[in-house]
């Protein structure tokens, strides 16, 4: 019987990442940013349908950067959680950190455990209330958690929109539309070219709506409040 | 191997989802692994079970759309178990359910609609049709069967604003599950036959929201004149019945100013004429 070929772990890991983070750098980039109101939301997406930003609770919302199937089966997921947990305990007991937490168990496990890891990248946001502050977690294929504060990026040229990011975004919070022309500026620098409002996602999660917080933004809904 | 929480599950549906990972947390609270129970061998109730019973809840179309209303008492036995109890809700933006029976599990089941449609608009990218909302509603009533042998009624009075056809719509259902569309006026519960009486004596095609609302009110208050477990307008604690109003523009409370009014005025008249 031939013996299989030894690789050594580091070696496996490795490759994995390196797969993994080549199926990410083929998609684009999605920026979230904390905004006066809240946290605004927004991805260059050909799609007006398949959507890379979702509302997952009352006050929290998810991006996926990536592979859609996999992404798409993480939020699902994530909104089973959520549901479950509201409808089992109360609504205000559903938060971004245990959402963030489990994600980044399924993404670790999937990613040691099998062979092909997820190439995905998510963002898990929630507004704070009362004082409170915004939550943003950034969790990567290998299951990696990182908190970011004022603004966060996943997906393709991720580094890029950060360092473009980091020059311009004012140290106290901006209003909506500040957001989200530097957001519009920062994708449209990094990928050299001018970007469309027809194919910019944008989504909020909104302080000073009622009950659910989450609000997505039409193309034309867009165009008018730039305008 | 098990993940934290990627059941393998590929439904929209919550109640489905909870049927299947958490039966312990459904209305039925049975495990979907265990065969169902042969008819003659339902557990039957032993002697009266005393629970809240929640009463009369009705539903009238107008022009615009649908009131829907509900007394506020609930009864255990022979006692007033609660006056403040509220019987209708908000489902989401164009729809509402009113519901009678064990009030208890009532509340139970309009949590879990109410989490159903939200959690199929959320995973879908859509809301669900009026009608799928209704047949699914249906099926959640069904799943209650057993706890219908074991004297734990619900029984729901559901009414949307349908987008696509433009106009209110009124279902009603039975124990087993059944569902059945009324084309003007229902009401349910313990007093709801009074209450239809009164509907069917005044009800008029295409009223107005405020007529609607009138009729709706002087409905409960003949319940509550005629049966016991209905309770009328509180003027001492001002405790009123509640109504909500589904129409194009989605759904808002009647506010208890509103249908204080209201009462106030059909009081007048009534006191007028025992003098």
């Amino acid at each position: 019987m031939p013996m299989p070929y030894y690789v050594s772990p580091e070696q496996m890991m490795q490759d994995k990442a390196e797969y993994a983070k080549k199926g990410i750098a083929k998609g684009r980039s999605i920026i979230a940013m904390e905004y006066v109101d809240g946290i605004l939301l927004a991805a260059e997406n050909p799609s007006a349908s398949l959507h890379k930003i979702s509302e997952i609770y009352d006050s929290i919302a998810f991006a996926g950067a990536g592979k859609y199937s996999e992404f798409e089966n993480l939020r699902k997921a994530g909104i089973r959680h959520a549901d479950l947990k509201g409808f089992m305990y109360s609504r205000e007991d559903v938060t971004a950190r245990s959402l963030a937490n489990g994600y980044s168990q399924s993404l670790g496990t999937i990613f040691s455990q099998e062979m092909k890891p997820l190439e995905v990248e998510i963002l898990v946001v929630q507004i704070g209330h009362n004082g409170h502050s915004n939550e943003m977690y950034r969790i990567s294929f290998d299951g990696s958690i990182i908190d970011e504060k004022q603004f966060a990026v996943i997906g393709g040229k991720s580094e890029a929109v950060q360092a473009a990011l980091k020059e311009k975004v004012p140290a106290g919070p901006p209003d909506l539309k500040t957001a989200l022309n530097l957001s519009i500026l920062a994708l449209e620098q990094t990928g050299n070219q001018k970007l469309s409002l027809e194919t910019l996602e944008v989504a909020v999660l909104d302080r000073t709506r009622e009950n659910r917080k989450f609000r997505r933004y039409t193309p034309a809904e867009t165009k008018q409040f730039l305008a | 191997m098990k993940l934290p929480f990627l059941p393998n599950h590929d439904d929209a549906s919550f109640f489905d989802f909870l049927t299947r990972q958490h039966p312990e947390l459904t209305p039925g609270g049975r495990r979907s692994t265990e065969p169902p129970l042969p008819v003659h061998e339902l557990p039957r109730s032993v002697g009266p079970v005393t629970v809240p019973q929640a009463t009369t809840v009705l539903a009238v179309k107008s022009q615009q759309g649908v009131v829907i209303a509900g007394d506020r008492r609930a009864t255990e036995g022979f006692q007033i178990a609660e006056r403040r109890i509220e019987k209708v809700f908000k489902i989401d933006d164009y729809s509402a359910m009113a519901i009678a029976g064990a009030a208890g599990p009532c509340i139970e089941m309009a949590k879990l609609f109410q989490t159903e449609l939200e959690h199929y608009e959320k995973l879908e990218g859509m809301q669900l049709s009026c009608e799928g909302k209704a047949n699914k509603l249906g099926q959640m009533v069904k799943a209650n069967l057993p706890m219908v042998f074991q004297g734990l009624v619900v029984m729901p009075l559901y009414v949307g604003f349908d987008l696509k056809r433009g106009e209110g719509r009124i279902f009603k259902y039975d124990l087993a599950g059944g569902r059945y569309e009324e084309s003007d006026y229902h009401a349910i519960g313990s007093g709801g036959k009074d209450a239809r009486n009164t509907m069917r004596e005044h009800f008029k095609k295409a009223m107005t929201e405020q007529e609607a609302l009138k009729l709706a009110l002087l409905a409960l208050y003949n319940a509550a004149d005629d049966d016991v477990g209905t309770g009328g307008p509180d003027l001492i604690r001002g405790i009123y019945p509640t109504a909500k109003i589904v129409n194009a523009q989605g759904i808002t409370d009647v506010s208890e100013s509103d249908i204080r009014g209201v009462y106030e005025a059909m009081l007048a008249t009534r006191m007028a004429k025992e003098r």
